[in-house]
């Protein structure tokens, strides 16, 4: 039973990894609220240490209007589970369905190829758009105006990197997985096996991020203890892959972008609706929002700058109120870009459908799904900031991660009570089905690139027979599950937010370079996959691990000296005998706590070694020049002259036929 | 599994295969750079001309909302104009190769 063996070992040190990653202590003030850092993808960490003044209980500032909302967020329990209860259960239903239809190993991996260009569009959209785009982005906007829809922009602008240049030729060359397409012209051994490796370390990054935020979130949203949430979710999760495969994950993905989509109309009618279905008006409403520009008051003040009224509301549809470093923007931008295009769980998705037709219509029913949904986004942000006010989204939670659900509460109880509970008690079934959805797909990737590549293709040298693949593949799902359940409790306690960023350099600079030179270039071949691989996953972890993602105690404390400065400027400005307002006043108490911090970071390092939070713009032309750089010192013939059989198959899917039913 | 065989190198030197994957080729990575190109002004303009991104176009509504959602709009006609052509012509060019070679 090596097979048995080799997967535990597997497992254990990607745990031992990942619990090493997330064992990154928080200082305590700092991190504002552990929901912030999980929810929100990649840059939450800004928020953490950007904000920590604005960590403050108090909804309402000095000089607003005397009435005011108290905003809260409480989730009616009956409801919601049941509400719960029915997901599971048409999910299951699926899933029972979705087995029966499961004998052999391409209706495992690639549900038999069956799945039409419009279900796979859905379930691409469902697959990628996490809890982190839900109620992540709309928080950002709710705080920080522009630059939380400019954030947006690049995760739809992606996927012109994905139709253009890897749907079509992964599905004309490929079968089940990365390992698949990389190691068609190349020493297929060591190409597979690194394959997998760098496809089951994306996953695990991602993964554990998804796990971490999902066990967070349900304990939020429905009061279940964090232990709970992270078994259940991961007990489900466990269930759809390992008895229904590709089918079961397709259809509850489909189901969930679904319920998304639905969740986003609804609520963005409800906005709008207050605005009179006016675009310019509802703009004006922010603008002219008193509590609005009083909080962009507060967050340029933190720069040295004053600024107020109407001018600071209209600083709240302008750049820079987050997003500080435009080379970290850039950085950002080229890993979402190039690194879509390299996730292991999005490249599987085009194996689904039988042609390069249906892989191209359904790119592009994606791109239509996911851009309507992240315009959406900008009315549900916006809209939340107007209803609720930044400060009463705070005092939920500092990252902003509740806004879209507040609202919802909010704008339903306006039309009744109950309706409030009914309409957040979806969105939470929503934020529930998206987790799931997922992470199924995320376990799937994982495990077809242990069986079908290690164990099938390197271990049995592709001989098994179709039961043994399936079982194989069964087998893996179930540790791959495991593993990642075990890995979210572990890490109830980590900083994750990075890990999203991570993932998404390893794909863009280890797994993209090497995908594309196979695809287009003649001389590409073993020692490039191998190098460019191996370089771009190490460099982007090597860069995150000495990145400001990491904490760094003594920057905490510069920053909170800063805050300091600024408040007692604000105070030495006001007339005498007048003291600064009761949030002010906190603020600066918990800086003058923060200004003491002292020590190091993980990695011993008193402050960065490299100062951008995005790895990609050094570690994907890195990425690059690896794999050029390794194929060139290491040509090889038979590479070369099998170029011509890749390249006409991924240009014309002539053959492909024997892709599918190998 | 009975595999068909065939001939890769006499495929790509077809002149109807140099042709679809010449126009393929051109297609393919010129949009993908203009696409990229564009959309890294948003980030770059963001941070280098924020006096462009404060001009309000329509009401209080600015030229940087406006450019960020043209992203949007932007991605999607060039998906809706890459499914046209390659479904007009690449597609079409395809298919007369597969007849030509009796596949």
């Amino acid at each position: 039973m090596t097979l048995k063996k080799f997967i535990i070992a597997a497992g254990l040190i990607l745990a031992v990894a990942a619990a090493a990653f997330g064992e990154e202590p928080k200082s305590a003030p700092a991190a504002v609220g552990t929901a912030s850092a999980v929810t929100a993808p990649a840059t939450s960490a800004v928020t953490a240490v950007v904000a920590p003044g604005d960590n403050t209980p108090a909804p309402t500032a000095a000089p607003a209007p005397a009435e005011k909302k108290i905003v809260t967020l409480k989730a009616n329990k009956a409801i919601t589970l049941s509400m719960f209860a029915v997901i599971i259960g048409i999910t299951m239903a699926v899933v029972v369905w979705a087995a029966r239809q499961t004998k052999s190993a391409a209706d495992f991996y690639a549900a038999g190829g069956g799945i039409t260009g419009t279900q796979n569009g859905w379930a691409i959209a469902g697959d990628y758009m996490s809890a982190a785009s839900f109620l992540g982005i709309s928080g950002l906007i709710s705080l920080y105006g522009y630059d939380g829809f400019m954030y947006s922009v690049g995760w739809l602008v992606a996927y012109i990197t994905v139709l253009l240049i890897v749907a079509e030729p992964c599905r004309n060359a490929g079968k089940y997985t990365l390992g698949d397409i990389l190691s068609f012209r190349t020493n297929p051994k060591p190409v597979r096996a690194l394959a997998a490796v760098s496809t089951v370390a994306v996953s695990t990054f991602y993964l554990t991020a998804q796990m971490v935020g999902a066990g967070k979130l349900m304990a939020l949203l429905v009061g279940v203890p964090y232990k709970t949430a992270i078994v259940g979710v991961g007990i489900l999760m466990v269930g759809y892959v390992v008895f229904g495969g590709m089918t079961a994950t397709t259809w509850v993905q489909i189901i969930k972008a679904g319920l998304l989509m639905s969740g986003a109309l609804l609520l963005s009618f409800l906005v709008m609706a207050k605005a009179g279905f006016n675009p310019v008006r509802f703009f004006e409403q922010i603008v002219n929002n008193p509590d609005i520009q009083d909080h962009v008051s507060k967050l340029v003040l933190k720069d040295g700058i004053t600024l107020n009224g109407i001018d600071a509301g209209q600083r709240f549809l302008e750049p820079g109120l987050y997003l500080k470093s435009p080379l970290d923007q850039i950085s950002l931008g080229m890993a979402l870009v190039l690194g879509t295009a390299g996730m292991p769980h999005i490249l599987m998705r085009f194996f689904t459908v039988p042609t390069a037709q249906a892989a191209r219509k359904s790119v592009i029913i994606a791109m239509f799904i996911i851009g309507a949904f992240y315009v959406l986004t900008t009315l549900l942000g916006f809209g939340a900031a107007i209803n609720l006010t930044p400060q009463g989204i705070i005092s939920v939670d500092p990252g902003g991660n509740m806004a879209t659900l507040i609202l919802a509460q909010t704008l339903g109880a306006e039309i009744a009570p109950i309706l409030g509970d009914i309409f957040l008690a979806f969105l939470c079934s929503v934020a529930f089905a998206t987790i799931l959805a997922v992470v199924s797909g995320l376990v799937l990737a994982a495990s077809a690139a242990i069986a079908h590549d290690i164990y099938v293709n390197v271990i049995k040298d592709g001989h098994a027979d179709q039961h043994e693949q399936v079982m194989a593949a069964r087998i893996t799902s179930l540790v791959v599950g495991a593993v990642g359940i075990m890995i979210g409790l572990l890490a109830e306690k980590a900083n994750v937010a990075h890990l999203v960023a991570l993932a998404f350099a390893v794909a863009s600079s280890g797994n993209l370079p090497v995908v594309v030179l196979s695809l287009f270039w003649r001389k590409f071949n073993t020692a490039g996959v191998i190098s460019g691989l191996v370089v771009g996953t190490i460099a982007s972890i090597g860069l995150v691990m000495v990145s400001p993602n990491m904490t760094y105690p003594k920057t905490v404390a510069a920053g909170a000296k800063k805050i300091v400065a600024a408040m007692e400027k604000k105070q030495a400005e006001l007339p005498s005998g007048q003291s600064l307002s009761e949030k002010d006043a906190a603020a600066l108490a918990t800086a003058k706590v923060n200004e003491q911090l002292t020590g190091t970071s993980m990695m011993g390092l008193e402050k960065p070694l490299f100062t951008l939070k995005n790895p990609g713009i050094v570690s994907i032309p890195l990425g690059f020049l690896a794999a050029i750089i390794g194929c060139l010192l290491f040509p090889n013939k038979r590479s070369e002259e099998m170029f011509d059989e890749v390249y006409v198959r991924q240009n014309t899917g002539i053959g492909m036929a024997k892709a599918i039913d190998h | 599994m009975a595999e068909k065989q065939y001939d890769w190198a006499a495929i790509a030197k077809n002149p109807k295969f140099i042709e679809l994957h010449h126009k393929k080729r051109a297609f393919l990575f010129g949009w993908w750079i203009f696409s990229t190109a564009y959309y890294f002004m948003l980030p770059i303009g963001a941070a280098y001309a924020p006096g462009l991104f404060k001009i309000k176009v329509l009401g209080v509504i600015n030229f940087g909302y406006m450019f960020a959602l043209s992203q949007f709009f932007v991605s999607w006609a060039l998906a809706l104009y890459y499914a046209h052509v390659a479904n007009k012509d690449f597609d079409r060019m395809t298919k007369e190769l597969i007849t030509e070679l009796h596949l």
